[in-house]
């Protein structure tokens, strides 16, 4: 258990390495980089875009992702906070579904 | 990989979610009837993993990004249906508060990766081993096809937008690149370097797992690596 929480807690402190990749993923791009690609918002995806606001956009901190540091931190804070809503989520479900273990007799 | 919000039609994420719900309720069927309470963690664990493989942006020539998906180490360890509903609550998670992947497009980023990725990954991984091949061998080479099934239908999806979606004018309404833009970039980016990474994080996590011990929390994932039924 404790070398599983080790290796864990590694993994998790090592996402920002994925903040080092250069560039956004082709076909993930906010408006303003489809506007200067295409050289107009099509229509219909600047009215459904955005259709609900993340409350940690991109794994990020709103306002606190000026520098690499920053921006770590809130990668971190993200994953955690991800990983604890899956749990959440995985408590709820386990009250639901599955075989209950049942007692003999 | 993740679909944002306006670039597919409502039609294509409804058609998209339309296509999820006999995949979810199938899942949830199957999972009733085969996992215990207590092996319900397990799944946590599988998604939890998903969603932070996930995090992991490796770059692409060219100056894209892409990632692993971890959709068949979960099919083999929790079995292809456990995995499309661990890989779906890890895509819910991702848009809903990190606006990775669209809420509409949910329907289309859980078809894709929660659904494709890990039964065409095990597929392949299923049809090695009946092939005699290794099962670290199997489960690499099953990860690298389930990833690029997925980036190939993602691609496919977006191309399609303006071919059926555009203005009168000519001007697509959504994703404005067609199929042989969408195609090529995307792929590229899976064939070569994320579909790597995938295989290659799949083949260890499950070299390790073969070699788990009862002592390990990770134990109750590898008995169908053992062959176990239970």
């Amino acid at each position: 258990m404790k070398k599983f929480l080790i290796a864990a807690a590694v993994i998790i402190l090592l996402t920002p390495v994925g903040l080092l990749a250069p560039g956004s993923a082709w076909g993930e791009w906010g408006l303003d980089e489809i506007k200067s690609m295409v050289g107009y918002v099509p229509s219909g995806m600047k009215h459904f875009s955005d259709t609900v606001k993340a409350i940690f956009p991109d794994y990020s901190i709103p306002g606190f992702d000026k520098n690499f540091l920053q921006s770590s931190i809130g990668y971190i804070f993200s994953a955690i906070v991800g990983i604890a809503i899956i749990a959440l989520v995985f408590f709820v479900l386990s009250k639901i579904i599955g075989k209950s273990e049942e007692k003999n007799e | 990989m993740h679909i944002p919000d306006g670039y597919l039609s409502p039609a294509t994420c409804a058609v998209m979610g339309a296509a999820m719900v006999p995949v979810l309720a199938t899942a949830t069927k199957k999972v009733n009837s085969t996992f215990d309470k207590k092996d319900i963690p397990t799944m946590a664990i599988g998604s939890a993993f998903a969603f932070t493989v996930m995090m992991f942006n490796v770059p692409i020539p060219g100056g894209t990004t892409a990632h692993a998906v971890g959709a068949t180490l979960l099919a083999i360890a929790l079995g292809p249906w456990g995995a499309s509903i661990s890989l779906t609550i890890a895509l819910l998670i991702q848009s809903l508060f990190f606006g990775d992947g669209g809420i509409l497009a949910l329907g289309a980023n859980s078809f894709n990766m929660a659904f494709l990725a890990p039964f065409a990954g095990y597929g392949v991984y299923v049809l090695l081993q009946k092939l005699k091949v290794g099962k670290v061998i199997s489960s690499a080479v099953g990860a690298y096809i389930g990833i690029n099934a997925a980036a190939l239908a993602t691609a496919i999806e977006l191309g399609l937008q303006p071919v059926l979606f555009h203005a009168a004018d000519g001007r697509a309404l959504y994703f404005p690149y067609g199929l042989s833009q969408s195609i090529p970039a995307i792929m590229i980016a899976h064939l070569t370097v994320a579909g790597l990474v995938e295989a290659v994080i799949t083949g260890l996590v499950v070299y390790y797992l073969m070699r788990a011990g009862e002592g390990n929390i990770l134990y109750k994932f590898s008995y169908r690596l053992r062959g176990e039924s239970k």
